[in-house]
């Protein structure tokens, strides 16, 4: 039987939040940690909350903290996070919780918002599309596979500090996504934007977002690329 | 809210440039420092490297860095932890003050150590 350890709060009943334990039989597979979720949430005690959707890691919906580490629920199998047969869940540090191992993402998404996640070009729009090298397009590859479940933004400490004012390494992955794009024509408006020492600058490279990516995907490198695009621009 | 006014040059890229630049000096005067020392000096020895024009600039260059490295580290601890968000209004009492403080002692320090150089 694995020990199940998961984080609880109902700010409707609760003083505070609580762990509560469960006892889970697994039958020797080795499940995806979803999949205990769903054998305590039908079996045990359905009141047990979570966020998921098409639990295959693509729509990055059951972002949680599992032992300690940020991941997707789905496409984390037990044999790759289990230690001494304990699974302890929580929801992802840092952002306020809304019901056991839901969280409030709006801080998330306003940095999102704020690095204008869309391509923006202001010449006239051609007949049919605008046109990319497939060099050019090859620069977006690490960049546009971002599902933004937030794992790496809430592992990150500058973000867990300063919410408000760092981007955190999501939005900036996804900055760098629109930098990086030939066909995006305002660059110089969203270097300007960048600079000041929170937005970008609150990185100090500890890497726990590239630690934590279940897509693989290297935030810090991407940060760095935005440096040295700020740097060449104000040298 | 957190604000940049105290920090070093109100630019977060002027701000991490120095923080690496002066990161090199600061590295390379504490190893050729611990490179003498560890060969053995004796007073006459240490006072005669001194009273160099070469290592007066030198050393003076590395009290100027570490002010400024100091300052840019310190300006992020305390805007990182000593914030309204983790402590309501007494966070920015709190990290107004030690800015303050930590600014003043750096430039305190830094006329010191030039007393101390080229006497």
């Amino acid at each position: 039987m694995l020990q199940v350890s998961i984080y609880r709060y109902n700010p409707e009943q609760d003083a505070e939040p609580s762990m509560q334990d469960f006892q889970v039989d697994t039958g020797g597979k080795d499940l995806m940690v979803l999949d205990v979720l769903e054998l305590i949430k039908g079996q045990q005690d359905t009141t047990v909350t979570y966020r998921r959707s098409c639990r295959e890691g693509v729509c990055g919906s059951d972002g949680v903290n599992i032992n300690g580490k940020n991941g997707l629920a789905c496409i984390t199998p037990l044999s790759e996070c289990v230690k001494g047969n304990k699974l302890v869940i929580r929801p992802l540090p840092g952002l306020p919780v809304i019901r056991d191992l839901v969280v409030d993402m709006s801080l998330f998404y306003a940095q999102y918002e704020k690095v204008q996640p869309y391509l923006q070009n202001d010449t006239p729009a051609p007949a049919i599309e605008r046109y990319q090298s497939p060099e050019d397009r090859e620069k977006l590859d690490g960049l546009y596979e971002c599902i933004l479940c937030a794992c790496c933004s809430t592992s990150c400490p500058s973000f867990w500090w300063n919410p408000d004012r760092f981007i955190g390494p999501a939005g900036l992955l996804q900055s760098y996504r629109f930098l990086a794009d030939s066909r995006d024509t305002a660059t110089e408006e969203r270097l300007a934007r960048l600079d000041d020492p929170f937005s970008v600058f609150r990185c100090h490279g500890i890497q726990n977002c590239v630690n934590v990516c279940p897509k693989g995907l290297n935030p810090t490198r991407a940060i760095g690329h935005i440096r040295g695009m700020l740097l060449k621009r104000a040298a | 809210m957190v604000t940049a006014v105290t920090s070093l040059s109100r630019s977060g890229l002027s701000d991490w440039l120095v923080q690496r630049v002066t990161a090199v000096i600061l590295l390379a005067f504490f190893g050729f420092i611990g490179f003498k020392l560890a060969g053995g000096v004796s007073y006459a020895e240490w006072s005669a490297l001194f009273a160099q024009s070469w290592m007066k600039v030198f050393a003076l260059l590395a009290a100027l860095s570490l002010a400024a490295h100091a300052w840019i580290g310190m300006w992020g601890v305390f805007t990182d932890y000593l914030t309204e968000r983790l402590m309501g209004g007494k966070g920015n009492v709190l990290r107004i003050g030690l800015q303050l403080l930590t600014s003043l002692s750096l430039v305190i320090y830094v006329i010191w150590a030039v007393q101390i150089i080229w006497r």
